[in-house]
């Protein structure tokens, strides 16, 4: 097991190596001069000139991509054309808020994915069942920005329930910056009227976020337990007369868990993606504003830190998948049958 | 002896042709079984009637250019305005309309594209498993597959010249490899099947073996993947008009106009109502004809 994991980091450190080399041909072969958009149209030449010499833009890509990936390691993206701060630095600021929203949502996901696909197979060919469909295509057809504007409209606008954009109400101190993430930073400040703000500020993103995903992880969790259901381990089961719950909740979900595991991995991951559009909807300050910025402006340092980052994170959720599954999985886990 | 074997090579035609009307005609009979697919498939063809006759239904088709008509902004639907105006006091049905065909086309060129070069990678990668070739393919495949679509679509757009050009671009060069990972799996497994190993034996050319024995047999997954994947194009399409990415104004586009429609929320639902509606109905209508496509597939027509 041991051995397969190290197996895995290494070939994701390619990965990432790969993706960072991939994304660096792409922004420096594109026509533009990208020192001549961050100083303006009207900045006299020399400038220019320098901040190319700065930036190393005038040496062959080569060159360019070792000395940037150099810094890298040390953990130096290099300096933002946009901001004109350490990418490093800015990127400190805005992740945090990003990564409260993706891991809630990843928490709700899981918890509400399971929820559901046990109520829709326990309920099965009922109304339970044909709401949960109905949810699913929904959450297939609509891109979380559009999920987010819906919501935004209905519960934000029109029903007032929750507030509409940010991280904390007007008038609620910012609690002391421990990870960065309010929710979190307000509970170790033993601030639990923020705490319940943030909270509050949370859900309605989050929920953008997850519809989508939610209610086809219940699909899969529902159609697994179903065919599960007529294994002869359970027929069994059923015959020493055990309560139906339990039967659904102990025997039936660990093993039917399997396969929703890796496409749940797949959807946090994708989370990251969404998250993007999602953010700027309900003004939330996490790295998509940034990262939308910089792309916008063709804020080459900052893009490839933000890619680079979330390849990271990609490869961190896959594994994580991998031993989640090697641990519900005997099969795996003590290797081959 | 020759016109005996023009007769058999003819005979042999006829029943390739009867074979493959036989299996149209189950491949009909089960789809139409499932009403969802049905359903998908009149979305999907209306919003095409749509797309290619936008000039002639569209009630004020000029309002997809630039114009300006204060006097009749932000009207709320209405009747001569179903779906209300925007903020410059244009009508927002014939811009909803309108988008259809950027999305639709996004779709159609994208995969028109990226299928051909994804499955012959994948059919290479696959015959030649165990090889530098297949390596070589399947390493880059997996830097490809490693980043959420979405995010590496704007990094893409992002560095060239906002446009639908360049959305379509983007989106086109991270398309090909989920073909090549499903076509490899495909090649790899069939390489080994006797009629493979009888083509090579009798000396049959590789473009032979790869064009005529293993590609035929890879196609079923492939379809079936471009059924579903225009859905997630669309989406992916729309995600990059939102930012800023896509289709400039004043032509409209889906995400564009959800994202100009957020900044007068409250007040002026309909910019964002109408639109983010339109999106999610074209999407829709592809998921339930490819998962149409899936099952009818699936079950038995080989």
């Amino acid at each position: 097991m041991l051995s397969y994991i190290v197996k895995r980091l290494l070939q994701g450190v390619f990965v990432v190596i790969g993706i960072s080399i991939l994304i660096f041909i792409i922004s420096r072969i594109v026509p533009g001069d990208p020192a001549r958009m961050a100083l303006g149209p009207r900045a006299p030449q020399f400038a220019v000139d320098e901040l190319k010499k700065e930036m190393h833009f005038d040496k062959p890509i080569t060159v360019q991509y070792l000395h940037w990936f150099r810094g890298v390691i040390k953990g130096d993206f290099g300096k933002s054309l946009n901001t004109k701060r350490p990418v490093s630095k800015d990127i400190k600021d805005f992740f945090p808020a990003t990564l409260e929203l993706v891991l809630f949502s990843g928490f709700l996901l899981i918890v509400f994915s399971i929820i559901f696909g046990l109520l829709s197979t326990k309920y099965r060919d009922t109304w339970v069942d044909s709401v949960i469909r109905i949810f699913s295509y929904f959450g297939i057809s609509t891109p979380a920005f559009v999920r987010a504007a819906l919501l935004l409209l209905i519960f934000g606008y029109l029903w007032k329930l929750f507030p509409v954009f940010g991280r904390l109400s007007a008038g609620i101190l910012i609690p002391k910056r421990v990870t960065g993430m309010i929710t979190i930073d307000s509970l170790i400040a033993g601030d639990f009227k923020a705490f319940a703000d943030s909270l509050k500020h949370l859900l309605l993103p989050s929920i953008a976020l997850t519809t989508g995903p939610i209610f086809q992880e219940a699909r899969i969790i529902r159609s697994s337990l179903i065919d599960n259901m007529n294994k002869e381990y359970i027929a069994m089961v059923n015959a020493y007369g055990i309560p139906k719950d339990k039967v659904l909740g102990k025997y039936l979900l660990k093993p039917s868990f399997i396969p929703v595991v890796s496409v749940m991995g797949l959807d946090i991951a994708q989370l990251m993606g969404d998250a993007f559009l999602v953010e700027t909807i309900f003004c939330w300050p996490g790295i998509s504003r940034y990262g939308i910025n910089a792309m916008l402006n063709k804020d080459l340092n900052s893009i490839s830190a933000v890619i680079v980052i979330i390849g990271i994170i990609f490869l961190i959720v896959n594994i994580i998948v991998d031993l989640v599954i090697a641990w519900i999985d005997p099969r795996v886990r003590l290797g081959g049958s | 002896m020759k016109t005996c074997l023009a007769d058999n090579k003819s005979r042999k035609k006829n029943i390739v042709s009867e074979s493959i009307k036989e299996n149209i005609k189950i491949f009909w009979y089960k789809f139409s079984k499932n009403k969802l697919s049905v359903v998908g498939l009149s979305i999907v063809i209306l919003t095409m009637l749509l797309a290619l006759f936008a000039s002639y239904i569209a009630p004020y088709p000029e309002h997809v250019q630039e114009y300006v008509d204060y006097d009749s902004a932000n009207l709320p639907p209405n009747s001569t305005n179903l779906f209300g105006t925007d903020i410059f006091g244009r009508d927002m049905l014939t811009r909803v309309i309108f988008s259809f065909r950027d999305a639709l086309l996004m779709g159609i060129i994208v995969l028109v594209i990226s299928v051909p070069i994804g499955t012959f990678l994948g059919l290479i990668a696959g015959y030649y498993s165990g090889t530098w070739i297949e390596s070589t393919i399947m390493r880059t495949t997996d830097i490809f597959l490693a980043l959420p679509p979405l995010l590496f679509a704007l990094a893409i757009a992002s560095v060239l010249e906002p446009g639908f050009k360049s959305s379509v671009s983007a989106i086109t060069v991270l398309w090909w490899p989920w073909y090549t990972r499903v076509v490899y799996g495909m090649a790899q497994s069939i390489k080994n099947e006797y009629f493979v190993k009888n083509a090579e034996l009798i000396g049959a050319s590789k473009v032979h073996i790869l064009i005529k024995e293993i590609l035929p047999n890879c196609l079923s997954p492939v379809f079936t993947k471009m059924a579903l994947d225009v859905g997630w194009i669309i989406l992916i399409g729309a995600s990059l008009s939102f930012v800023g990415l896509g289709e400039q104004p004043p032509k409209p586009a889906f995400g564009q106009m959800i994202s100009d429609g957020v900044r007068y929320m409250p007040e002026f639902w309909w910019m964002v109502l109408f639109p983010a509606l339109g999106v999610a109905f074209t999407i829709l209508g592809f998921n339930f004809l490819g998962d149409g496509m899936r099952d009818a597939l699936d079950k038995g027509v080989r």
